[in-house]
């Protein structure tokens, strides 16, 4: 059985990093080129690490199931990414960040990684900005910052609502340099179906060419997965619609822990469901928090339009119940309230689950400092909503259009009605410091890992940690290994791993194929998704989570007897490709649950309604529960709990309070 | 399923492969919601289609909410369909009328080969960024982000051709099947830029070099691209794109 070693190397917080970095074994320049690097998945993570690899002198082979590596879904992060640069001079600094992160993530990230993260931010700013990333600017030419939920500070760069495009599309720039200079192949439409592991070591993967249904083995010293996260398994998400635990899940398999199974991220502002049709849900940034206020009436069962009701009938919940952070409370405390607003029947809109998220206040502010400055002095209500549109729709324009467009209605006229949805999955494969599984040569970067942001991650903090993974990090940390597997020969394509890989990838699409049931992969997507909110969503108790478990248990029996598939596995078939995620996603939602009901505490996006403070705020327990969830498989899909104890050396372990 | 009361008739492409004849075929749809948006509508289709054993119609989408780039139908003889701004995720039902009948047809260019339906292969738009669409500037070699003060209205600029998704409507509209918007978005944001000087003028070249070995065609100044983009991306930078490789193949001393 693997050890649980977590390989965090000794010393002060602050030095570890550095010293690490600074003792690292290398790989010379010659031996780079005859090293192969697999790195599955092209979003900030992927492109960032395949591109420094090749950059560095390693040979890559990247995969991605989209059309191209630009696609990837961190392309739709719109609020910003932290960085601890202190340009506003505020007070931030490297210590800020990370106690930030460590205190947003309720005490269940691991220190050592968290510090390195917020170390190296500031150096992913610097990068992209080279690498000719428009990010937003003052007149006086210098970057801009706005703030973001969970800090006091201003720490967030960002371009308008479409951060993760210019991030990404600066990655892929630099990505497909190296393609174009021949140093990464890229593999784009293909999928990775299996993990070829030879004596205990990743040696390559199975991919399937969805062009084809060609099933290919390729073969590396070393395996980087970067896929993503898991957010689908509730079917509603505001993940792309492609976006699946597939490759993370096949590892799992073949003996990478998964850490953390149970830990979701319900973001707070999201557009509300508006039938059974809907295929996805769309977020509003987190950014909009800045400006726009959140509030519910204070009368139950209201049915009043919003602009009938009086000032002094409106609860803004948030501002009243946690005055300090007042709307900028982190992600899970906000979706928890407006949850608990509309289940005790405060809810507005057609299906009253939803809430407002209200410009006008700010609108007028901003036009009133508009006139100002316009020599327009004592301006009316009507001039200083016209002029302070216009603030609003350059801050925040690209947001307002899509909200308009999929509700059909005018957010510069009416109130946002959002409401929470799942956007992002702290859990993920379990990895050492160095980004490494518990298979040797396979890592896991980006939201496929577990590492980095405890129970709840902070709002523009993904894109900074996908990006410090891929530039910063794993491009040193993987030297460790690779130096010790030099002498190993590239894994011929013929050896029986290979061979029985491939098998087993083969014999998943034939049954797929052979059930010739009678309910599409849709169907089973929707069940799943439905049990997963119900039963392992918002929130959660023991009594729920068993019906879940028992109840996706069956889902699983009808899913390998009564699916549908239609065409075959030699041609473009999307239906397939969507039955293997599912496939994986059914026995994940089992995990999840497992671990869950395992967990008897409430934590960030964790809470149990049995461990709640009276006024309903998380209730943790540190003696008993202060460890990372790891589990093996152990076939058959049954699983082994295994825990990492998180020992907290720098920062004094509290209630998170945001009052 | 759904609950909406909108019928309508779908004329669609459905072509088998690369290599098959395709051609449009009929189908009805009933109760289609106006709040669903079209590609919601087209999963009712095909959950449908699934159901009587048929095969469902192949088309490319991913976020679903305009930013990846992937959805690209066209409908009613325009890219993204008949409202100006969006992408074929975020066309609402509530922008068509009961009884309507609608034609979907795939990107039509030389350089996007019909993978099946309405799948277009369109990696040409990858080789020609790898041609030249980026700065060299390798991890770590970076100086402090504000030692390089940007005018905003520059930086701003920058930013607009940068909002490029990669979509390939530019290319479908137009009747030469040119991708000097899409190239020229790439080009103009790092040539308004102080990090991308040292190499714009082999960056324009190589680019348009590129773009002409994948079979797009010539710009005759329609604006199509820039009526049917999105991301309402500027004829200008195609001016600009222009600006610059004259000025590399006449001036410049780095003609290559």
């Amino acid at each position: 059985m693997a050890e649980l070693n977590a390989h965090i190397p000794e010393g002060e917080l602050t030095d570890k990093w550095t010293k690490l970095r600074s003792s690292m074994p290398l790989v010379n320049p010659s031996n780079k080129r005859s090293i192969e690097i697999i790195v599955v998945g092209s979003g900030l993570a992927g492109a960032s690490a395949a591109a420094t690899l090749a950059e560095m002198g390693y040979k890559v082979k990247c995969f991605c199931f989209q059309d191209s590596p630009r696609r990837a879904h961190s392309i739709a992060a719109q609020g910003g990414i932290n960085a601890a640069k202190n340009y506003q001079n505020d007070g931030d600094s490297t210590y800020r960040l990370f106690y930030d992160t460590i205190k947003g993530g309720d005490y269940r990230a691991r220190e050592a990684n968290v510090h390195r993260l917020a170390e190296v931010s500031t150096n992913i700013i610097d990068q992209c900005v080279a690498q000719g990333v428009p990010l937003a600017r003052e007149y006086g030419g210098l970057l801009d910052n706005r703030s973001f939920g969970g800090t006091q500070v201003q720490r967030t760069f960002y371009a308008a609502g479409q951060t993760g495009q210019q991030l990404l599309l600066g990655a892929y720039s630099a990505l497909e340099r190296q393609v174009g200079m021949g140093k990464v192949e890229m593999f784009t439409r293909h999928e990775m179906l299996e993990v070829v592991v030879v004596e205990g070591k990743a040696k390559g993967i199975i991919a399937r060419n969805l062009l084809t249904g060609e099933l290919e083995r390729h073969s590396g010293h070393a395996v980087l997965l970067c896929s993503g996260g898991y957010g689908n398994v509730f079917y509603l998400s505001t993940n792309a619609m492609g976006s699946n635990v597939t490759a993370a899940w096949k590892a799992h398999k073949k003996g990478a822990f998964f850490g953390n199974p149970c830990y979701t991220q319900i973001h707070p502002t999201c557009i509300p469901v508006s039938g059974d049709h809907q295929s996805k849900l769309t977020l509003m940034s987190e950014s909009l928090r800045n400006d726009g206020r959140i509030w519910v009436p204070k009368k139950k069962d209201d049915t009043r339009k919003a602009s009938e009701i009086p000032e002094d009938e409106r609860d803004y919940y948030l501002e009243r119940r946690y005055p300090a952070f007042g709307n900028l409370v982190p992600r899970d405390v906000a979706s928890r309230a407006a949850k608990e607003r509309c289940d005790a029947g405060y809810g507005v809109g057609k299906s009253k689950l939803a809430v407002y998220l209200d410009f006008k206040e700010n609108t007028e502010r901003y036009g009133r400092i508009e006139a100002n400055k316009n020599n327009i002095h004592n301006p009316d209500k009507e001039t200083c909503m016209k002029l302070g549109r216009e603030v609003i729709k350059e801050k925040y324009g690209n947001l307002f259009d899509m909200y308009a467009q999929i509700t059909g209605e005018d957010p510069y006229e009416l109130p946002m009605r959002i409401y929470p949805a799942v956007h992002y999955t702290m859990g993920g494969l379990w990895v050492d410091y160095n980004l490494m599984t518990t298979v040797p040569g396979l890592y896991a970067l980006g939201e496929a890992n577990f590492s980095d942001h405890g129970a709840n991650r902070l709002g523009a903090s993904a894109l900074m940690q996908g990006l410090a993974d891929g530039y910063f990090v794993l491009p040193y940390t993987i030297g460790a290994y690779l130096s010790k597997e030099l002498a190993t020969k590239p894994i011929p394509q013929d050896h029986p791993a290979f061979v029985e890989a491939e098998a087993s990838a083969k014999a998943i699409l034939d049954k797929f194929l052979s059930i010739k049931g009678t309910k599409s992969v849709d169907h089973f997507h929707k069940k799943l998704g439905k049990i997963m909110w119900d039963k392992c969503g918002m929130a959660r108790n023991e009594k729920g989570l068993k019906e879940g478990i028992a109840e996706i248990q069956q889902l699983r029996k009808e899913f390998w007897s009564d699916l549908r598939v239609p065409g075959s596995s030699d041609e473009m078939n999307p239906e397939l490709e969507k039955a293997g995620r599912v496939a994986d996603f059914i026995e994940l939602g089992e995990l999840m649950c497992m671990d869950a009901l395992n967990r008897n505490e409430s934590c960030g996006g964790h809470f149990r309604e049995e461990y709640q403070t009276e006024e309903g705020e998380a209730l943790r327990d540190d003696e008993n529960y202060a460890y990372v969830s790891a589990w093996e498989y152990k076939g058959d899909v049954t699983f082994e709990l295994h825990k990492e104890e998180l020992k907290f050396e720098n920062i004094k372990v509290a209630q998170r309070s945001y009052k | 399923m759904s609950t909406g009361n909108m019928n309508l008739t779908l004329k669609i492409w459905r072509q088998k492969n690369n290599k098959a004849k395709g051609g449009l075929v009929d189908y009805k749809i009933s109760e289609v919601s106006p709040d669903m948006s079209f590609l919601e509508m087209f999963d009712v289709l095909n959950e449908d289609l699934v159901a009587k054993g048929e095969e469902p119609v192949v088309f490319d989408h991913d976020c679903r909410e305009g930013i990846c780039g992937a959805c690209s139908m066209f409908i009613d003889g325009r890219p993204h369909g008949p409202k100006e701004g969006i992408t074929t995720c975020q066309l609402h039902m509530r922008s068509f009328n009961d009884g309507d009948t609608i034609v979907v047809e795939p990107w039509r260019a030389k350089a996007f080969p019909v993978i099946k339906d309405l799948m277009v292969d369109r990696t040409a738009f990858d080789r020609i960024i790898a041609s030249g669409g980026f700065i060299s500037v390798n991890t770590g070699n970076a100086q402090d982000a504000n030692n390089l003060p940007i005018p905003k209205v520059q930086a701003d600029s920058a930013f607009e051709a940068a909002a490029c998704i990669g979509c390939g409507a530019c290319v479908a509209t137009c009747k030469n099947a040119s991708a000097m918007l899409f190239v020229s978005a790439k080009v103009s944001q790092l040539a308004q830029l102080p990090q991308g000087q040292p190499e714009r003028y082999r960056r324009v070249q190589s680019m348009v070099a590129q773009m002409d070995a994948e079979g797009f065609g010539n710009c005759t100044n329609t604006g199509a691209c820039e009526a049917e983009c999105p991301k309402g991306i500027s004829l200008e930078n195609i001016a600009r794109m222009n600006r610059d490789f004259y000025s590399a193949k006449f001036v410049s001393e780095e003609s290559i």
